[in-house]
Order: C-alpha cells, then sequence, then structure tokens
C-alpha cells in the first residue's frame, strides 16, 4: 500500500503532501471560501427576501382589496337603505298630506253640513211659526165661520200649538 | 496500470511520483508531485464552476442554480446542525466538502483511456488525516475559546448517574479523541477499497480478452466490465456520500465546540 509505505520510505512525501494541501486548501478557503460563497449566499439571501417582500405585498394587497369590496358592500347597503328610507319617508308624508287634506275638506264639509242644517232647521222652525199663526188665523176664521164665536188670538195660538206639537 | 509481465497491480495508482519543482522548506524536501497536480486541477476545476454561478441574477440559470444548490446544501446542514451561529463556519466546511468532492469526482475520471494517469487525492491517509486534524483542531480551539475548561463537561453528558461519571467520561473521551482518525479513515479506506476494486475489475477485462482459452476469457471479461460499469456508478456515489459524511461529521463536531451539548 503506497499511502503508507511511501510515508517511511520517501523523505519528501509528508513534506510535499502537507505542503502542497495547505497550499491548495487554504487558497480554496480564502478564494471560494471567503470570497465568493459569501457573495453566493448574499445572493440567494436577497432574492429570498425579494419573493417574501413580493409575497407579502401580495398578501396586503389582497387584504386591501377584501378591505375596499367590504366597504363598496357596506356603501352599498348604506345607499340602498337610505333609498328605502328616503321612500318610506315620502310615502308616509304623501299619506300624512292626505289624511289632513282629507280632514280638512271633512270639517269644511261638515261645517257646512251643519249650517245647512242649522239654515234648514230655522227655516223649518220659522216656517212651523208661521204655519202655526197662519193655523191659528185659520182656526179663528173658521171657528167665528162656524159659530161665530170670536177666539182670542191667543187662545187660538195654544189651541193649535196644542194640536201641533202633540 | 503497470502491466508488468502480465500483472497489473492494482495499487500502483496511488504512488506518488516527483514531477519535479522540488525545494528545501526547514530541512525537508518538498517536491511537485502527481498528487499536488490534482490538487491543483480539483482547486481550478472547483474554482471555475463556482465562478460560473458568481452572475448573481435574481432568477438563476442553470450553472448558477447547480452552484447555489451546493451552498444551500452546507447553509441548510450548518443552520440544522449548528444553528445560526453555524453561518460562522459555512466557508471552512463548504470549502472541505468541494474540494473532497472534487478530488474524489476527479480521480474518477477515466483518463486512463487518453494514456493520461488519474490520482485520488483524497486516497491518501496523509492527506484526509490532515484535513481531519484540521476538523478537530478547529473544534478543540473553539471549544476551548468559547467554554474555557468547562469545554470538559463534553465527557459528561447530561443525566449521567454520579457513580457512572468516571466510567462515561473514560469512554467519551477516549471517543472523542479516537474522532480524527475514524474520520479521516473513512474516507481513505473507502476512496482506496473503490480504487482497487475498479482496478482488479479492469485487470481482469485485459487479462480475460489475453487469455489463452479465447471463450472463457472473453466470458470473465465481458462479465468483468459490465460489473465495473455498475461499481463505477456506486462509486460515484460514494465519492458524493463520503465528501457528505466528512462535512456532516465535522458540522457536528463543530456543533459539539458551539454549543456543548
Amino acid at each position: 500500500m503506497p499511502q503508507i509505505a511511501q510515508l517511511t520510505a520517501d523523505n519528501w512525501y509528508l513534506a510535499s503532501q502537507l505542503f502542497w494541501l495547505l497550499v491548495v486548501f487554504a487558497g480554496i478557503y480564502v478564494v471560494i471560501g471567503r470570497g465568493m460563497l459569501p457573495k453566493i449566499e448574499a445572493t440567494v439571501d436577497a432574492r429570498d427576501r425579494k419573493v417574501a417582500d413580493d409575497l407579502a405585498a401580495a398578501k396586503a394587497a389582497h387584504a386591501a382589496a377584501d378591505k375596499l369590496d367590504e366597504s363598496y358592500r357596506q356603501q352599498g347597503d348604506a345607499s340602498r337603505a337610505a333609498a328605502q328610507k328616503a321612500v318610506s319617508d315620502a310615502k308616509d308624508k304623501a299619506a300624512k298630506d292626505a289624511e289632513k287634506r282629507l280632514a280638512k275638506v271633512d270639517a269644511e264639509l261638515g261645517e257646512r253640513l251643519a249650517a245647512a242644517e242649522a239654515d234648514v232647521s230655522a227655516a223649518r222652525s220659522s216656517a212651523m211659526a208661521e204655519i202655526e199663526s197662519v193655523a191659528a188665523e185659520a182656526a179663528g176664521d173658521l171657528v167665528a165661520k162656524l159659530s161665530g164665536v170670536k177666539i182670542a188670538a191667543a187662545d187660538a195660538k195654544a189651541a193649535v200649538k196644542a194640536v201641533l206639537h202633540g | 496500470m503497470a502491466a508488468e509481465s502480465g500483472k497489473i497491480d492494482p495499487m500502483h495508482q496511488f504512488e506518488v511520483t516527483p514531477l519535479g519543482g522540488g525545494f528545501n522548506l526547514g530541512g525537508h524536501e518538498v517536491l511537485f508531485t502527481n498528487s499536488a497536480l490534482w490538487m491543483v486541477i480539483a482547486a481550478v476545476v472547483l474554482g471555475l464552476f463556482m465562478w460560473g454561478g458568481m452572475r448573481r441574477q435574481l432568477v438563476p440559470g442553470r450553472w448558477q442554480a447547480a452552484v447555489e444548490g451546493f451552498t444551500g446544501f452546507i447553509s441548510n446542514m450548518m443552520m440544522a446542525n449548528i444553528g445560526t451561529e453555524g453561518r460562522k463556519y459555512t466557508p471552512y466546511v463548504f470549502s472541505l466538502f468541494m474540494f473532497i468532492l472534487f478530488c474524489n469526482l476527479l480521480g474518477m475520471l477515466p483518463l486512463g483511456v487518453l494514456g493520461l494517469h488519474p490520482f485520488t487525492v483524497t486516497s491518501h491517509i496523509a492527506i484526509t488525516g490532515v484535513l481531519a486534524l484540521l476538523s478537530f483542531s478547529i473544534v478543540l480551539v473553539v471549544g476551548f475559546w468559547r467554554h474555557g475548561l468547562h469545554f470538559f463537561s463534553l465527557f459528561v453528558p447530561h443525566g449521567t448517574p454520579l457513580p457512572m461519571i468516571p466510567f462515561i467520561a473514560v469512554i467519551e473521551f477516549i471517543s472523542f479523541m479516537i474522532r480524527p482518525f475514524s474520520l479521516g479513515l473513512r474516507l481513505f479506506v473507502a476512496m482506496t477499497a473503490g480504487h482497487v476494486l475498479l482496478k482488479v475489475l479492469s485487470g481482469f477485462v485485459i487479462n480475460g480478452f489475453n487469455a489463452e482459452n479465447a471463450v472463457i476469457g472473453s466470458v470473465v471479461s465481458l462479465l468483468s466490465f459490465t460489473l465495473m460499469i455498475g461499481i463505477s456508478a456506486l462509486e460515484l456515489l460514494v465519492a458524493g456520500i463520503q465528501a457528505y459524511v466528512f462535512a456532516l461529521l465535522t458540522s457536528l463536531y463543530i456543533n459539539d465546540a458551539v454549543n456543548l451539548h
């Protein structure tokens, strides 16, 4: 096995192997391990960070869009409710107006009816009075003509009133 | 691959041969070897691979996605095993993982077809042992730096009954001290065994075709070749798994030092 035989047989073997191993490995460590590796790792880290940032931004944008959608929906709901309220208010107002006007007209009509009734009753009572006096006169005339007795106008009136009013 | 008098030596592939460029470092002769060459090749290929993933685009292309797959794999492992403090050690574990992985895979390249000799750097205990000792030293330094002498409480797991503490502590201490050996040996043995097996089978293929009885020889060759294809696929898997195991165990050991239970 030359790997072990040469250790003792060739006096240059160990020194040469050690020297070149240390030179080459130190070169690799300095140039590649310390020089290139951190740059490559930095590139990877930067990419990872960028991906994470982009993902976070996308998530934030998604959340913002959701919020916007929600607020839009709320706004829609609110405006719909407002429109409904306006419509029902208008309806209420119209109904109240109509009621008021109706009541006014009703009252006016009632007044007019009452006045007319009063007129009628006044006319009736005046007519009644007239009938009474005419009836009393006619009764007086009739009595005078039939019996020749002259009755006082007041007596005839009382008698007629008694007959008329039962 | 040396065919000396018809025999194929499956261990020849592990031999480290000097390619020149020697100099003296503190009394030791240091040569540029085929092992060093393949370390450099692994480093260069790894550098090119990483460089292709440095375009830093927001939407990665195929290459960038592949590189980020590797870095993400190790970062996640460190995060899962150690926590946020694990990020500090990611450069080390990542370098370790990628270096071992590329050495393992490059050693599997069928360059012998072109007359080249691929060499698996991680099939040498001298290499894997040093890497394991490096990880072990980091664990020790971090552990004593962060916890001081309290780091020794690592050897006494929570809830150990008082009379058991001496025994448990000894066992825990031995298992702790064995870590660098098991870590280095595991990779070295897995790589060596796989390559020896492939080389032995390829020897069967060659010797089968050269056999005197052409019929039996061809059957042996074809069967061995079919087996080689399957085992090559398995070895690719082992190359990845061993690199992963080395990195995973290193991260777990560092976790012991950082979080202390």
